[in-house]
């Protein structure tokens, strides 16, 4: 049980042997995301923003100059002007938005099964003795797996429609949202339970006004892992056999050495990683507004 | 205000191995069958708490009146917070016959506020009234925060967040108080405040309130009794008939500072 605590305890699951989510999710969601503030540079001729985006630039930069020179040949990786270029081309022929759209509704579905499944697992676990002695055992056996290699089972079992993908994302998904649920019910703070107590809740109200608002950073931490590695499941998933979506978008733009649609395609696919990532960060700032001093605004 | 069997103790482990005094039997009597119609008050027989081989309470016997201001003294270890825990009703692991009032309120050593609710909603929580926000207004006006009532409860101070815990104990009209070492944290300066605030809101209120303290010239600045407990049960039982506002340089008080800190088994050398 020990070891299964202490895998427990820390936010950030270990889920597989997966490279970390596309985005940097900080450990704990309450502190910055921006690194140990360094020291000011004295007079500060630039402002800080700027000053952080002179070596990006200059690396687009270094790079069309390399595409343009012949340096870097375009089956290898194309110009970013040429990236820009098709990446509107995309858009206007209404590819990209129908690829979207796929990709999309493949991560919403498996979000919403594996957030479904992760917190009912959570809340069984964290709130029963009985549940998490019957539960929690086989959740982290199965949380061993690494569950993208499990592509092939899922192929054999559910074919190559829609259904493997969305699983895919699913299951992915179940994990942190399980672990963190799981870790910060058992993290509340007994002393407010007890004070709720004397002040004559019942057993289902103090899940409601103590416990469940206690739990909800943990499992909105959770929640911020969970879609990383949804958008990575959905990225592998989709490698797999697809007829449409972005996934097939770049599949295909592969065989034909188009390195531009790929790399459009990689752009989209970070994009929407940020875009869900800060819609959890706002979800959160509305939530946890009772941690105000805690959220740097 | 009818005073009501909230809990009746019986045979936990290690429980019976020596009777309570006036107790024929190691077993607890029934506090329906004993228990007199005697408004707002508690009253405490045999009650026996061991942790592990420790023994905290050894069949503690103790009355508390309905409006009186009783302070319960001893030594860190003595066991005080158990016993107000068990009159709390968190303590099922204790034995012996408790009978309390219906409605008990606590203040504990730390505010214990809900950090997601806002100070009014933290004092209208769990609330039985048809209007409890209006309520929490008045109990919060009543402490001097109305003005912080839509506040989150980190942004309080220590003082602040204690009235609100104060506030929150208050609001549901108890007829035992509960106060559990509540000054403990607070500076100095706001202990004298809130001890104020506390006498004030009790002559208003008169619950019965039993206040759990090791601080003897906080108990005698308070109470009107001071229970010592010492070995596990009640070791002195001082009547404080000294005229409010106290004057806590006056002969009396220092003669009753005397005697608890005797009790209390501090050397007195050098102090008086």
């Amino acid at each position: 049980m020990s070891t299964l605590d202490s895998g427990i305890a820390a936010p950030p699951p270990a889920v597989g042997q997966l490279a970390p989510p596309p985005l940097p999710t900080a450990p704990s969601s309450s502190t910055s995301d921006s690194p140990p503030a360094a020291p000011r540079a004295r007079g500060g001729r630039l402002p800080r923003g700027l000053a952080r985006s002179v070596s990006p630039v200059a690396a687009v930069l270094l790079w069309q100059l390399a595409s343009s020179t012949g340096v870097l040949p375009a089956r290898l990786l194309a110009a970013p002007s040429t990236v820009l270029r098709s990446g509107w081309e995309l858009i206007r022929s209404g590819q990209l938005g129908e690829a979207l759209l796929v990709s999309l509704q493949r991560v919403v579905v498996g979000l919403v099964l594996g957030l479904a499944i992760g917190l009912t697992l959570g809340l069984l676990t964290g709130l029963s003795r009985w549940g998490e002695l019957l539960l929690d055992p086989i959740v982290q056996a199965l949380r061993t797996l690494p569950f993208l290699g499990l592509i092939p089972l899922f192929i054999l079992w559910f074919g190559i429609g829609e259904t493997p993908k969305i699983a895919l994302v699913a299951l992915g998904v179940t994990f942190p949202i399980y672990l963190n649920t799981f870790a910060g019910i058992r993290g509340v703070d007994a002393r407010l339970i007890e004070a709720a107590a004397t002040l004559g809740l019942g057993r289902s109200q103090r899940w409601v006004h103590v416990v469940l608002p206690a739990a909800l950073p943990s499992i909105l931490v959770g929640l911020r892992y969970a879609l990383g590695i949804a958008w990575l499941s959905l990225i592998v998933g989709e490698q797999v056999n697809a007829t449409a979506g972005l996934g097939y978008l770049i599949n295909d733009a592969r065989e034909f050495l188009r390195t531009d649609v790929v790399v459009v395609g990689l752009l989209v696919y970070a994009a929407l990683g940020l875009a869900t990532d800060a819609a959890v960060r706002l979800l959160e700032r509305r939530a946890l507004a009772w941690r105000q001093s805690f959220v740097p605004s | 205000m009818a005073a009501e069997l909230r809990s009746v103790l019986t045979g936990g482990s290690g429980a019976g191995a020596t009777a309570g005094p006036g107790h024929g039997s190691g077993e607890s009597v029934r506090a329906g069958l004993t228990a007199e119609p005697d408004p707002g008050a508690v009253r405490v027989r045999g009650l026996r708490r061991a942790f592990g081989d420790r023994t905290v309470l050894a069949g503690l016997d103790l009355d508390l009146e309905p409006g009186r201001f009783v302070a319960l003294l001893g030594r860190s270890g003595s066991g005080k917070s158990t016993l107000l825990r068990v009159l709390a009703g968190l303590d099922p692991a204790a034995t012996g016959q408790v009978r309390t009032p219906r409605r008990v309120s606590v203040a504990f050593q730390e505010p214990r506020l809900l950090p997601w609710k806002r100070v009014a909603a933290n004092v209208a929580l769990g609330l039985d009234d048809p209007d409890p926000a209006a309520r929490a207004q008045e109990a919060l006006a009543e402490v001097g925060l109305w003005e912080l009532a839509d506040a989150w409860p980190l942004t309080l101070s220590g003082g602040e967040a204690q009235r609100a815990a104060l506030a929150r104990a208050l609001v549901r009209r108890p007829d035992l108080l509960l106060l559990d070492e509540p000054f403990g944290a607070l500076d100095a300066l706001t202990r004298i405040t809130i001890h104020d605030l506390v006498l004030a809101l009790w002559i208003t209120h008169r619950p019965a309130v039993l206040l759990v303290t090791h601080d003897v010239d906080e108990a005698l600045a308070l109470a009107d009794r001071v229970v010592v407990l010492a070995g596990g049960r009640i070791a002195d039982d001082v009547t404080v008939d000294l005229p409010r506002p106290r004057d806590r340089t006056g002969t009396g008080f220092g003669q009753l500072r005397h005697r608890l800190l005797t009790d209390l088994g501090v050397p007195l050398a050098g102090r008086h």
